[in-house]
């Protein structure tokens, strides 16, 4: 059992390696691609022509922009496996600097997030299905459509009129405190919990259907019983593949949540940076989402085989 | 036995017969569905709209009056004005043209783009297989909110970009569902058929093997495309798709904080659009996905 799983998780971590590949090479297309870049940018109108082509010469020559593309290319993979991802065009400071705390912020989030979205997500999954076509069953279905239908800045908008600006419990603009992270965690939560609640329920059907649940009953077990140690073990495991998935979105979609409540995180630099025309922040945020959805993924897969022994025989 | 002697002295118009009534039928039931009523009266409102173009506007959704800013909803003003006294009912009105837009261009090229790479991995050969759906694989290893920075990192912000980037986002999934549905038809027998019939290998990807998989697409489109027009729109909102004075909902939202406090009505005018559009076309994919997909009829 211990051999197959180790095969498994080494097989797993081979795959990811034409993966991460791919992703730096789409990262790399990123600096590549643009159009006007950052170098030119900064120079603009600001100093004469002979001036600005001497120093965009310069600085194209340090940053090595002056070399073939795949030179280029061979030269960020290096740069990128020691740790370096390049030196903001606008500030001139290492990329990394800037990111680092920015990305503990944002996994503060996504977590906080993920743990709403599960609770909420499952419980009322779990209530519907076992409560199907009642009222609990059709409140819940009927709230979690408008979730799917909701855009998160618009619910977030909604929660910071009611419980900032009416209510003031909480702040608006938060600085990285416990309350300040409660708004935006609830926003994109609940906003991701409306899927996971869909799914719960249709797996939860899926499983309560089945022979092994009917004879679980005519065994005279109590439904407690049967719904918490029977149907949502073998729920769980479509679930999870979902939760993985979602992990995505909750990385995504906290890059729009940073955004309105001015949390401090890695999506909120990006999208600021693709404006200053920055491309090495863009590049090198994109890159560290991508490499940690990859890593979560890798995660979820060997808790799968964990949880469920038939994927390792495959 | 009887069956088979039958159908084949039955003529073609004959033949054609029951498959018009399956489909007349099919739309009656969608408009019988509580929810495809709802959906289609929202997304008929949004046609409407769009057609009526500027003839059904009270206002130019984009005549500026300084002294009539910011003022709450009203007989004279439906949804009040926003900050540069333009009229929000005009501007949300006058706004679902982009909404319909975006979703049709983005899943347009999703679709197209997701189609051809599907059909090619599926029965393009084992290395074109592997070449596409490395590169689909790759796609999907980035968060999608990401794929769509990147693009428009790459080509700048506007509303035009911002669909593009939308739709590339949603070409990984389009392949993947059609290399799915290639692999389980290529076997069909009526496949087999043409190909004994000496049809070329193009002609049965798209003229035999295509046909055959549009359910499924359109299951899945009625899926995306709300996710579509819901991404557009957080893009236009993050300064990164349409750009102002554009009437586009998401944009009507970047400056939204600064009027939570003050003017409630400009956030909450285009909030509410997009909330009830992207209802309508969830409620209309409910509704036709219970009656295209069997599973779904039990």
């Amino acid at each position: 059992m211990e051999v197959l799983m180790g095969s498994y998780i080494i097989r797993r971590l081979l795959m990811m390696i034409p993966i991460i590949f791919g992703i730096l090479l789409i990262t790399f297309l990123i600096k590549a691609l643009i159009p006007t870049d950052a170098v030119t940018a900064l120079f603009s109108g600001t100093v004469t022509e002979d001036k600005a082509a001497e120093a965009i010469a310069q600085i194209r020559a340090k940053y090595d922009l002056d070399k073939p593309w795949y030179q280029q290319f061979v030269i960020y993979v290096g740069n990128v496996l020691q740790g370096d991802l390049g030196e903001s065009i606008r500030t001139r400071q290492p990329v990394m600097d800037e990111i680092g705390y920015r990305y503990v912020n944002t996994l503060i989030l996504t977590a906080a997030a993920l743990f709403i979205a599960i609770l909420v997500g499952l419980v009322t999954g779990i209530i519907s299905a076992y409560y199907k076509d009642t009222w609990l069953d059709v409140t819940s279905m009927s709230v979690g459509m408008m979730g799917i239908s909701m855009p998160a800045f618009f619910f977030g908008f909604v929660l910071i009129f009611i419980f900032s600006v009416q209510l003031r419990w909480l702040p608006v603009i938060g600085r990285g405190n416990f309350e300040s992270l409660i708004l935006p965690a609830v926003t994109l939560g609940f906003i991701e919990a409306a899927a996971l609640s869909r799914i719960t329920r249709s797996s939860m059907l899926d499983v309560l259907s089945r022979e092994y649940i009917r004879a679980a009953r005519a065994k005279g077990l109590s439904e407690t019983f049967i719904l918490f140690k029977h149907a949502l073990p073998n729920a769980l495991l479509s679930i999870l593949t979902i939760i993985g998935l979602q992990i995505g979105n909750l990385l995504g979609g906290a890059f729009i949540i940073e955004v309105i409540f001015g949390w401090h995180g890695i999506g909120e630099l990006a999208v600021k940076a693709i404006q200053w025309r920055d491309f090495t922040i863009t590049q090198a945020v994109i890159l560290i989402s991508a490499g940690t959805y990859v890593l979560i993924n890798l995660v979820v897969d060997v808790l799968y085989t964990w949880v469920d022994p038939r994927v390792r025989y495959d | 036995m009887t069956d088979a002697s039958e159908t084949a002295i039955i003529a073609p118009e004959k033949i054609e017969a029951p498959q018009r009534s399956n489909f007349s039928k099919g739309l009656r039931r969608l408009l019988r569905h509580p929810s495809g009523q709802v959906g289609g009266v929202v997304i008929l409102f949004l046609v409407l709209c769009t057609i009526g173009g500027q003839a059904i506007l009270p206002y130019d959704p984009l005549d500026i009056d300084p002294i009539k800013r910011l003022r709450p909803p009203s007989a004279e003003h439906w949804f009040g004005t926003d900050e540069l006294g333009r009229d929000l009912f005009s501007r949300i009105l006058y706004g679902s043209r982009y909404t319909l837009m975006i979703g049709l261009v983005s899943t347009s090229i999703a679709a197209a783009g997701g189609i051809v790479l599907g059909l090619l991995a599926g029965g393009g050969g084992k290395l074109a297989d592997m070449v596409i759906m490395r590169f689909v694989d790759v796609l999907l290893a980035f968060p999608y909110i990401l794929l769509l920075l990147a693009v428009i990192a790459i080509l700048g912000p506007s509303l035009w970009t911002a669909m593009i980037a939308v739709g590339v986002g949603g070409i990984p999934g389009y392949a993947r569902l059609v290399r799915g549905e290639v692999l389980a038809l290529r076997e069909a027998e009526y496949v087999e058929a043409m190909r004994a019939l000496g049809g070329g290998h193009l002609r049965i990807l798209f003229g035999t093997i295509l046909p055959n998989i549009l359910s499924p697409l359109v299951i899945f489109a009625s899926f995306t495309i709300p996710l579509t027009v819901l991404a557009a729109a957080a893009l236009s909102f993050l300064g990164l798709g349409a750009q102002p004075p554009l009437p586009e909902w998401g944009s009507m939202l970047v400056d939204a904080r600064t009027f939570l406090r003050t003017a409630w009505w400009v956030v909450a005018a285009p909030g509410v659009a997009i909330f009830i559009s992207i209802l309508g076309m969830n409620l209309f994919g409910n509704a036709l996905r219970d009656v295209l997909d069997p599973k779904g009829q039990r």
